[in-house]
């Protein structure tokens, strides 16, 4: 009976006291974002987050699996432990760090409206009055015109292709994305040319956050040293630079 | 567990219980105004009336529901003629396309049903009918369609329940109803337990009223218990 109370302190002892070098991450992604995160026609997932957490885990030499997850369930899939990470061009707002914790900041880029050319543009609630705003749920933007554009039709999506689906039906007026994600998504595919960026970039810190971290649990502070390790590794020797330049032709990681 | 925040985000879920129940209502009453002649005309031994029923029937009952929405609301808007016609001033709204998938499929289920319990009319009472003189109309309207509308009525109720639980996917064509409610709150507390189980007592709520409806209907008809 001693033996087994020992035995069992000791695993309760060392799990605590030894902090935990992760060997083995599994990695929630979304799969409906180009060009961060793209689902090919083999079902492969491709795109600037995802080369970005494949180049974090080999600076880690561990061993990674990427889990496809919805956006609007990504947060409560990661409580839920079905992964340990998410690397999904996740915004550090201080509402999800209410539950959960995040590492340094991988990428910053601006949102912004797009809308079909010669729409007009102002930013007050009452111009935006009756217009149909598309947002994809649960992301800054849908916060951000929540909270400005009360007086807006706002329509959530589960992902911002089917956003884009809507404008171009022009069932919308205006979709609000990542900038780059408008630009990769809609503005360079098909049928793209009839669209333009409307209104200035917006990054208030307030909805938009210092940029997008990789989310972790809050009590995987190891993790998320281990994280901030190898970003500052992959920054420093070019490897960031590598993919970002694969993918965009302007610095993303902001000032 | 945090109750609070339902509680503080109330008017959603009643924005949502309100959108819920008038979409399927209404489909429900449009769809069984398609399903009562469809189920009587499919047995029709015209061919040209029996096939193009057959067909609708056929598509609608072997298709998913949420297939059938994908292609009203987005398949819709991939055609310009549809586009630049007057039709689009109905389907650029998500509630429409919504209502007219609902509408069509349940119409479909409903017809199915009523082809059912015509084609087990009991012989006698028809040739009952037949013995008093009775035009083929007459007996229709009489007998064949009192007696097996009555008897409709158990599988029928069923039907609205598949309904009420089957439009939880107006959601994903951004309609806020009870699920769509529940996925606003969860997107903001990211609580995914408490907003679904709000959720989940709202549709109970309407099911168990539909059913008590359903009950007191069949009382009054005494239906076989």
């Amino acid at each position: 009976m001693k033996k087994i109370s020992l035995l069992i302190a000791a695993v309760i002892l060392s799990s605590n006291v030894v902090a935990k070098e992760w060997k083995s991450i599994r990695i929630g992604v979304e799969g409906a974002y180009p060009p961060f995160s793209q689902t090919e026609a083999d079902g492969s997932i491709t795109g600037f987050d995802i080369d970005i957490a494949n180049a974090l885990c080999a600076e880690m030499k561990a061993k990674c699996t990427l889990v496809k997850q919805d956006w609007d369930g990504i947060i409560p899939a990661l409580m839920a432990r079905k992964f340990d990470a998410i690397i999904a061009t996740m915004d550090i707002t201080a509402e999800r760090q209410k539950k959960v914790a995040f590492t340094d900041k991988y990428q910053h880029i601006p949102a912004r409206f797009v809308a079909l050319k010669d729409t007009g543009y102002e930013a007050t609630d009452e111009f935006m009055k009756g217009k149909n705003i598309g947002v994809q749920r649960a992301t800054s933007m849908d916060l951000y015109i929540s909270d400005n554009y009360p007086s807006a039709k706002i329509k959530r999506y589960g992902s911002a292709d089917e956003a884009y689906l809507d404008l171009k039906a022009s069932r919308l007026d205006y979709v609000m994305a990542d900038s780059a994600a408008i630009t990769g998504g809609l503005l360079e595919k098909e049928g793209g040319d009839k669209f333009e960026f409307v209104g200035p970039q917006l990054n208030d810190p307030k909805w938009f956050g210092e940029g997008a971290g990789i989310a972790i649990r809050k009590k995987d502070k190891d993790l998320a040293a281990q994280f901030n390790a190898a970003l500052k590794e992959i920054r420093a020797n070019g490897v960031y630079k590598e993919i970002q330049d694969k993918y965009f032709s302007f610095d993303v990681y902001g000032g | 567990m945090d109750f609070s925040i339902i509680i503080n985000e109330y008017q959603f879920y009643l924005e949502g219980l309100w959108t819920t129940t008038w979409l399927v209502a209404l489909s429900l009453i449009l769809g069984l105004c398609i399903a009562i002649p469809a189920g009587i005309l499919r047995s029709s031994e015209n061919k040209l009336i029996r096939f193009p029923i057959w067909a609708f029937m056929y598509f609608f009952r072997g298709s998913p529901l949420l297939v059938q929405l994908f292609i009203i609301y987005y398949g819709a808007a991939q055609f310009d003629w549809l586009r630049e016609s007057w039709m689009w001033h109905y389907f650029q709204e998500a509630w429409f396309c919504a209502l007219l998938a609902f509408t069509l499929n349940t119409g479909a289920y409903t017809a199915e049903i009523v082809r059912g319990v015509i084609s087990t009319m009991p012989q006698g009472e028809l040739e009952a009918a037949k013995a008093y003189g009775m035009s083929k109309w007459q007996t229709l309207r009489r007998i064949t369609l009192p007696n097996s509308l009555r008897r409709a009525l158990p599988a029928y109720s069923n039907e609205v329940i598949f309904m009420i639980h089957g439009s939880a996917i107006a959601g994903i064509v951004t309609i806020v109803d009870i699920t769509g409610a529940a996925r606003v709150v969860n997107a903001r507390y990211y609580a995914p337990f408490e907003a679904y189980l709000a959720a989940a007592v709202l549709y109970m709520c309407l099911t168990f009223s539909a059913i008590y409806i359903f009950k007191q209907w069949e009382k009054h008809y005494r239906i076989e218990q």
